[in-house]
């Protein structure tokens, strides 16, 4: 088995690794990001709304074109992408097992940087499993990535942002969304998102859930239905919509299989979608030299992930010796100002507590671990 | 059900395309998409049927995650085909159960499992 | 239940609330942007964008952003570039009976100007009909048109968009 060696190696080449590969390649290090998809950008180029934040964060630039710009800004640094090529395992010395061009490579690389992003979450109801129920996401690849539409007339479970901004990019598309369907008693993303919905006529139904998909062999109808406080269907309060695809935005969680294979220690933190890795201030995990950044780290957005990719990217470099101590120090302060703004407000708020308990919980585990 | 124009993103380059062959009938893709979409877009929504009781599934996470999405192509059972770019004369067929291996050219074991 | 966080539709006493929204008397005068941003959410293009200073957020970009309705021409670079697609202009003094209001638009096809569409509220209900006097799509605007519509006066502070008009059939292709 061939074996190749350096300086930094990244698996995924979404928001986060390529931020990382970015400020890592510019600090002097030799980087390879590796990525199983045909394309690079991981869920970037499907982004079509304008980001959020303030101009540190190049807000009011569509996604796409943020990606666009990134992955420019990549390849001229002279950052090796390796695509199609699929990480299959880690070792605990942090050797990494690719399949590249139909070869199999062990990389060994001086550190690493995990940036694998997250999957949607499936939620089970009687016909969820008939063609026609998607993951919202899923939806927002066909219409924005593969430019097909994956239904003409869809209801959307969810009303988080992942809901609202995919309904709404289905409705640009051409689709009709004929509602939200949310089980809590309120709206889960930003009212900004919700009322562009509204306005565009759609119901957004809070306490209300999806009771049935209905179809032969695939969704023809959707049954909904109120919920009571404990989210239980009320019998009686069934409709009928006559939809052909469903969508589930029903939140996210981490892909850690290549931490837990790493022997990375963990904690729970629902807020972040379950298990999610431990690391510190640096994004470095319990396996030293093994770096986290992006939704692999726990699920916020892209701009939070780009924002901890560059952090990544920084420290890795820095514990090359390829930055000074001060100089890394003044990147990773300018960094996690811009992070501390994206966590902050009525909706950041959950995510800064989160991850403070991520960092508290990895600091207790390494004092516990030094006595 | 193409999206061929669209109020931010530019018009969609049609210009390079390819023929595939669903379960022998020829469907028309574009060059460098998914198999899934292709498919998709021909109306096609059920891509394989399950082991026991043979029940449709169609794409579900359409990134290469979930595996509701897998046919056989090219004779190769258990292809993702939410990832799996298509290729001028590829032949996909619906997957019914786990799927069976074609026999490589060459190879004494011949379930071609890898 | 009324509010933002049950409906997505800003209530009367929220938007009463929100510093982006201009007071009655300006109104009156002219052009004038109304922000209706109620939500404490990470956000400032709306103040880097304006050359006038009329919108404050300040370095806590959490804040709600706030109007000087004295310094706001009314010239609309904000519509286009809220990313919450929260921002209107509306101009009462339009004429005797009709006032416009401008408002940002992401479908297509898109209206032209002289065509009748249906205005709807910002809970998408059509309260009456609109008459499309411009339609604005540069380059600066990142694939978002800004449509002014004249809609009779008395409506407008009840209509915010148009309804999405019917696309070629999806099912032609």
């Amino acid at each position: 088995m061939r074996k190749i060696t350096t300086d930094i190696a990244i698996v995924g080449a979404g928001s986060a690794g390529l931020c990382a590969a970015y400020q890592a390649r510019s600090a002097g290090a030799e980087v390879l990001v590796i990525d199983e998809n045909h394309r690079p950008g991981g869920q970037l180029f499907k982004q079509l709304h304008k980001f959020f934040g303030s101009s540190a964060h190049r807000a009011g630039t569509r996604g796409y074109v943020i990606g666009r710009e990134l992955l420019e800004r990549v390849e001229k640094s002279g950052v090796t992408v390796w695509l199609d090529s699929v990480v299959y395992g880690m070792e605990k010395d942090r050797s990494i097992g690719v399949i590249h061009d139909g070869e199999n490579i062990v990389v060994d690389a001086k550190k690493v940087i995990v940036a694998t992003g997250a999957k949607e979450n499936y939620m089970a109801f009687p016909g969820s499993t008939l063609p026609g129920v998607m993951g919202a996401g899923a939806a927002q690849t066909m219409v924005n990535i593969n430019r097909v539409l994956p239904g003409k007339r869809i209801v959307m479970l969810g009303s988080g942002n992942v809901g609202l901004i995919v309904s709404y990019q289905l409705m640009q598309a051409g689709a009709d969304v004929l509602a939200i369907v949310e089980a809590a008693p309120k709206i889960g993303g930003y009212g900004v998102h919700a009322g562009k919905i509204r306005r565009a006529g759609v119901p957004i139904l809070v306490g209300h859930t999806i009771t049935r998909a209905i179809g032969e062999k695939e969704v023809e109808k959707v049954e909904i239905a109120e919920v009571d406080d404990h989210f239980r269907p009320i019998p009686g309060t069934e409709q009928i919509i006559e939809a052909d695809t469903i969508c589930l935005a029903v939140g996210l969680n981490p892909m850690t299989e290549l931490l837990w294979m790493a022997g990375c220690r963990f904690c729970f933190i629902p807020a972040f979608g379950g298990h999610v890795p431990m690391h510190d201030a640096n994004m470095e995990t319990t396996v030293q030299g093994l770096y986290v950044a992006g939704d692999v780290t726990g699920v916020e957005e892209a701009s939070s992930a780009m924002e901890e990719g560059n952090l990544a990217g920084v420290s890795a470099a820095a514990s090359l010796g390829l930055l000074t101590f001060e100089a890394a120090e003044e990147r990773r302060k300018e960094i996690l100002g811009r992070l501390d703004t994206l966590r902050s407000g009525m909706f950041g708020e959950r995510r800064r507590t989160a991850k403070e308990k991520q960092l508290a919980e990895t600091a207790a585990y390494e004092a516990g671990r030094r006595e | 059900m193409r999206v061929a124009k669209h109020p931010i993103l530019d018009d969609l380059d049609q210009s390079k395309k390819v023929t595939i062959y669903y379960n022998g009938k020829p469907i028309e893709a574009l060059e460098g998409e998914p198999i899934a979409s292709a498919l998709i877009n021909a109306g096609i929504r059920s891509f394989r049927l399950t082991q026991r009781r043979h029940e449709p599934r169609g794409i579900f996470c359409a990134i290469g995650r979930c595996t509701d999405c897998k046919m056989i192509v090219d004779g190769v059972a258990n292809t993702r085909t939410c990832v799996t770019p298509v290729r001028d004369g590829m032949r996909v067929e619906t997957q019914d159960g786990v799927g069976r291996f074609e026999k490589p050219a060459g190879t004494a074991e011949g379930d071609g499992r890898p | 239940m009324e509010g933002i966080i049950y409906t997505g539709v800003p209530s009367k006493e929220e938007l009463a609330a929100a510093p982006g929204v201009p007071s009655r008397e300006r109104m009156e005068k002219g052009r004038v942007a109304c922000i209706e941003c109620v939500q404490e959410i990470p956000c400032n293009p709306c103040e880097s964008i304006c050359k006038f200073g009329a919108i404050t957020i300040g370095s806590q970009i959490t804040n709600l952003p706030h109007l000087d309705g004295e310094k706001c021409t009314g010239c609309g670079l904000c519509v286009a570039n809220c990313p919450g697609l929260a921002i209107t202009v509306i101009n009462r003094a339009f004429s005797s009976d009709e006032a416009t209001v401008d408002f940002p638009f992401e479908y297509i096809p898109l209206p032209e100007a002289g065509d009748t569409v249906d205005a709807v509220n910002r809970a998408g209900e059509v309260v009456c009909q609109g008459r499309i006097v411009r339609v604005t799509k540069i380059p600066a605007y990142a694939g978002t048109a800004v449509i002014s519509m004249a809609v009779p006066k008395e409506f407008c502070d009840e209509v915010r968009s148009m309804k999405r008009l019917p696309g070629e059939d999806i099912d032609e292709e």
